[in-house]
C-alpha cells in the first residue's frame, strides 16, 4: 500500500498542479509533494515491506538501494524550484509543475517496478513527461534540444521494448507463460530453460536501449543539448533521476540473463565494461575541449554514467560501490546543476568566451560550483572520491588491472578539462553583458540554499556513510547477483 | 491461416520499401499509414475463436496508426509548406539497396533463431526486423523532421508486428499501455514539428546546427 502511495501522491499533486488557478502559490506544491514522497520513503526504509510474490512493483532491495536518492534530490530542487520560478515569472508555470511532479511519480513507479513491461510503460512516460520540462524557456535552441531528445531518447526506448519482447519470447519458447516478472524469468533462466540466442539478442536490444536513455557512449548525443539547454534544476533531475532509472532498468535486465548461467554472466560484464570504458574515454576526451559549462556538466555525466556500467561490470562488491556512487553522482550533480543554473543567469552566456569573473558577479554560486567540481572529479573529502575508489579497488580484486588503469587515466583527462573551463569562468574580469544582468538577479537564499544542501548531502556520504545505507546497498548487490 | 498471415506481413514489408524509396512527402505519410492499417488488422488473423477486445484492439490500431497519426502529420505538412524531401544525407536507390539488404538479413536472422512450431511457418519475425531496420534507415537517412518520424512510425510498427507473437501471454494491460504511449509519443512529436516549424520555417533538420562542439 505504501509503496503504490509513493507512486500516487506524486501523480495526484500533478493533478493539482494543472487544476490550481494561481500561478504564483502553485510552484509551493513542490515541496509539500517532495516532502510528503521524502517522508513516506523514509517510513518504508525504516520498516520495508514484505514484497508479494508476482506483484508488478514493490519496495525491493533494489528500489530501497536508489529510490531515497531520487526522493531526497526531488526534494531539495523543489526547495530550489519555488525560489527559480519566482524569478522567472514572465514564464507561465502550469506545464512545468505539473511534469515535474508527474516525473517523480512514475520515477517512483519506473524505480519500484518488478516487471519488466510495466518498467518499459512507467520509462517511456518519464521520457514524455520530461519533454515539456526541456522547452520550458522556448528558445529555438531548446526547441532543438527536444526534439533530439525525444528522437534519439524515442528510439532508445522503442528498442528497448522490442528486448522486453524478445525476453518474453525466450520465456515462451522455455514452456513459460511469457511472465515479464524479474522473479519468474530469473526462476526460469536458472533452470536453463529460457532458449539463449533470444536471451542474448534480448540483452544486445536492452543494453543498447535503455543505455541511451542513459546515456552511455556512443548513444550520449542528446545529453549535451538536453542539460545545455534545461534550467538548471531540470538537468539536476535527469542527471540524478532518469539516468538512475535507465540504471536501475539495466541492472535488473542483468539480473535476468546473469541467472542463466557463467556464460552469461561473462558476456554482461565484458559488453558492460567495455560500454563504461569507453563512454568515460569519450566523455574525458570532450571534457577536454569543451567551451561551454552547462554542457560539460553534461560530458561529466557521460563520464559517470560509465563509472556506473563499470563497478556493474564487475559485480559484487562493485555492483554495491556503483549504487553508492549512484548516491554520490547525484547529489553532487545536483550542487552542479543547480549553482551552473545560478551562474547562467547572472553571466547571460554560458559558453566560455563570453563568461569570465564569476567569482565576483556571483560569488556563492561561483563557490559551490567550484566545490562541486572538486568533488564530482573525486577529490576526497567528497562522496565520490569514496565510491570512485571502492570501484577501482573492486577492479583490483577481481584482476582487471587493465581496466583499473583506463578508468584512472579517464579521470584525470576529464579532471583537466573540468578544472581548465572551471576557472576560465571564474577567474577574470566580469563581461559587460554580466553587468547588466547582475543587478537585477541578485544571489537570492532561495537559489544558493539548496545546492549548499546538496554539497553537504556530498559531503556527509563520504565522511560519515550511513550503516543502514551500506546495508541497502550490500542488500541490492546480493539480491541481483545469481546464486548456484 | 499462415498464408494470409504472410501475405499481409509481405504487404507491410514493400510499405516499408515504399517509404524508402520515394521522395514526396506525401507519399511517405501514406505508405506508413497503409503499412499501420495492414497491420492492425492482424491480430484478426491470429485469433482462432472471435473475441470482442482482440477486434476492440485491432480497430483501435487501425484507427490510430492508420488515420489520426497521418493525418497530424499531414496537417504538420501543410503548415510547413512543403512536399518534397530535396537532398536527403542518404540517397533514395542507396537506402533503398539497403531496406533489400535489411529484408535478406532479417530473413537469415529468422532463420537462424529459434521459434515455437505455431510461428515456424510465418514471416512474423523476419518481417519484424527488417521493418524495425527500414524504419532505422529512413530515420537516420532522411533531413526533413517529418521523414524522421514517418521513420520512427516504421520503427514502431516493426516493434507492433514482434508484440503479436506475444498476444497470447502478455496481458493486455501491458498491450493497451504500449498503444498509448507510442501515440501520446508521436503526437508530442508533432506538436514539436509544429514549433520547429513556427521557430525556423522550414522542417529542416539539417539546420538544427547551433548546438555543437
Amino acid at each position: 500500500m505504501r509503496d503504490l502511495l509513493l507512486i500516487l501522491i506524486p501523480l495526484l499533486a500533478a493533478g493539482a498542479a494543472f487544476a490550481w488557478p494561481d500561478e504564483r502559490t502553485r510552484p509551493r506544491l513542490l515541496p509539500v509533494a517532495g516532502a510528503l514522497h521524502a517522508g513516506l520513503t523514509l517510513w518504508l526504509l525504516a520498516s520495508p515491506p514484505q514484497l508479494a510474490a508476482g506483484a508488478w512493483f514493490g519496495f525491493d532491495p533494489v528500489a530501497r538501494a536508489v529510490l531515497p536518492m531520487v526522493s531526497l534530490l526531488f526534494l531539495i530542487c523543489a526547495l530550489y524550484g519555488v525560489a527559480y520560478l519566482r524569478i522567472r515569472t514572465e514564464r507561465r508555470n502550469r506545464v512545468f509543475v505539473t511534469a515535474l511532479l508527474a516525473a517523480l511519480g512514475l520515477l517512483s513507479l519506473a524505480l519500484q517496478a518488478q516487471n519488466l513491461g510495466l518498467l518499459w510503460v512507467a520509462a517511456e512516460a518519464v521520457t514524455l513527461v520530461t519533454v515539456p520540462l526541456l522547452h520550458f524557456n522556448r528558445t529555438a535552441r531548446a526547441f532543438e534540444a527536444s526534439w533530439k531528445y525525444l528522437l534519439v531518447g524515442g528510439t532508445g526506448i522503442a528498442l528497448s521494448l522490442l528486448g522486453t519482447f524478445c525476453l518474453g519470447y525466450a520465456s515462451l519458447l522455455g514452456h513459460g507463460r511469457g511472465d515479464l516478472t524479474c522473479l519468474a524469468l530469473v526462476a526460469q533462466a536458472r533452470n536453463a530453460s529460457l532458449s539463449h540466442p533470444w536471451l542474448v539478442t534480448a540483452w544486445v536490444l536492452l543494453l543498447a536501449g535503455y543505455g541511451t536513455k542513459m546515456g552511455l557512449a556512443p548513444m550520449h548525443t542528446w545529453k549535451p543539448d538536453a542539460y545545455g539547454e534545461a534550467p538548471g534544476m531540470v538537468g539536476a533531475l535527469l542527471a540524478g533521476g532518469t539516468t538512475t532509472m535507465a540504471f536501475t532498468a539495466i541492472l535488473r535486465v542483468k539480473q535476468v540473463v546473469d541467472a542463466a548461467g557463467p556464460d552469461e554472466v561473462v558476456m554482461t560484464q565484458r559488453t558492460l565494461l567495455a560500454f563504461g570504458l569507453f563512454s568515460m574515454l569519450v566523455a574525458a576526451l570532450f571534457l577536454l575541449g569543451a567551451t561551454d559549462f552547462k554542457r560539460m556538466l553534461a560530458y561529466s555525466s557521460v563520464e559517470h554514467m560509465g563509472i556506473l556500467a563499470v563497478g556493474a561490470a564487475l559485480g559484487g562488491a562493485g555492483l554495491a560501490a556503483a549504487l553508492f556512487h549512484v548516491w554520490t553522482n547525484g547529489l553532487t550533480k545536483g550542487a552542479l546543476f543547480l549553482s551552473a543554473g545560478n551562474l547562467r543567469r547572472a553571466a547571460g552566456a554560458q559558453r566560455a568566451e563570453a563568461v569570465a569573473g564569476m567569482a565576483w558577479r556571483a560569488p556563492a554560486s561561483a563557490g559551490i560550483f567550484i566545490a562541486g567540481i572538486l568533488a564530482v572529479t573525486a577529490c576526497p573529502p567528497f562522496g565520490p572520491f569514496f565510491s570512485e575508489l571502492k570501484i577501482v579497488l573492486a577492479a583490483f580484486q577481481n584482476h582487471h588491472d587493465f581496466a583499473a588503469a583506463a578508468f584512472l587515466g579517464c579521470l584525470l583527462f576529464a579532471f583537466f578539462g573540468l578544472t581548465r573551463l572551471l576557472f576560465a569562468i571564474v577567474d577574470g574580469r566580469p563581461r559587460a553583458a554580466a553587468r547588466a544582468t547582475g543587478q537585477r538577479l541578485r544571489e537570492i537564499p532561495g537559489v544558493i540554499i539548496p545546492p549548499l544542501l546538496f554539497l553537504a548531502g556530498s559531503l556527509w556520504l563520504g565522511l560519515a556513510t550511513p550503516a543502514w545505507l551500506r546495508d541497502a546497498w550490500s542488500a541490492a548487490a546480493t539480491f541481483l547477483t545469481p546464486t548456484p | 491461416m499462415s498464408g494470409a498471415l504472410n501475405l499481409l506481413i509481405g504487404l507491410a514489408m514493400g510499405f516499408s520499401l515504399v517509404a524508402l524509396a520515394s521522395s514526396r512527402l506525401p507519399s511517405v505519410i501514406r505508405a506508413a499509414a497503409l503499412q499501420g492499417m495492414v497491420l492492425g488488422s492482424l491480430p484478426l488473423l491470429l485469433e482462432e475463436q472471435f473475441q470482442w477486445l482482440v477486434v476492440v484492439v485491432a480497430g483501435g490500431t487501425i484507427v490510430i496508426k492508420g488515420f489520426v497519426i497521418p493525418s497530424l502529420l499531414r496537417r504538420a505538412l501543410r503548415a510547413a509548406n512543403i512536399d518534397r524531401e530535396v537532398e536527403p544525407l542518404l540517397g533514395f536507390v542507396p537506402s533503398l539497396l539497403l531496406g533489400a539488404a535489411a529484408i535478406i538479413g532479417a530473413a537469415a536472422l529468422g532463420s537462424a533463431l529459434p521459434l515455437l512450431p505455431e510461428h515456424s511457418k510465418t514471416l512474423l519475425v523476419p518481417g519484424a526486423f527488417a521493418t524495425v531496420v527500414s524504419g532505422f534507415i529512413l530515420l537516420i537517412a532522411r533531413a526533413k523532421a517529418i521523414s524522421q518520424v514517418c521513420g520512427y512510425l516504421i520503427l514502431e510498427n516493426g516493434i507492433y508486428i514482434f508484440g503479436l507473437l506475444l498476444i497470447n501471454s502478455t496481458p493486455l494491460l501491458v498491450e493497451a499501455g504500449i498503444l498509448l504511449d507510442l501515440t501520446v509519443a508521436v503526437f508530442v512529436i508533432g506538436i514539436i514539428v509544429d514549433r520547429i516549424q513556427r521557430e525556423f520555417d522550414t522542417l529542416d533538420t539539417r539546420k538544427l546546427t547551433s548546438l555543437r562542439e
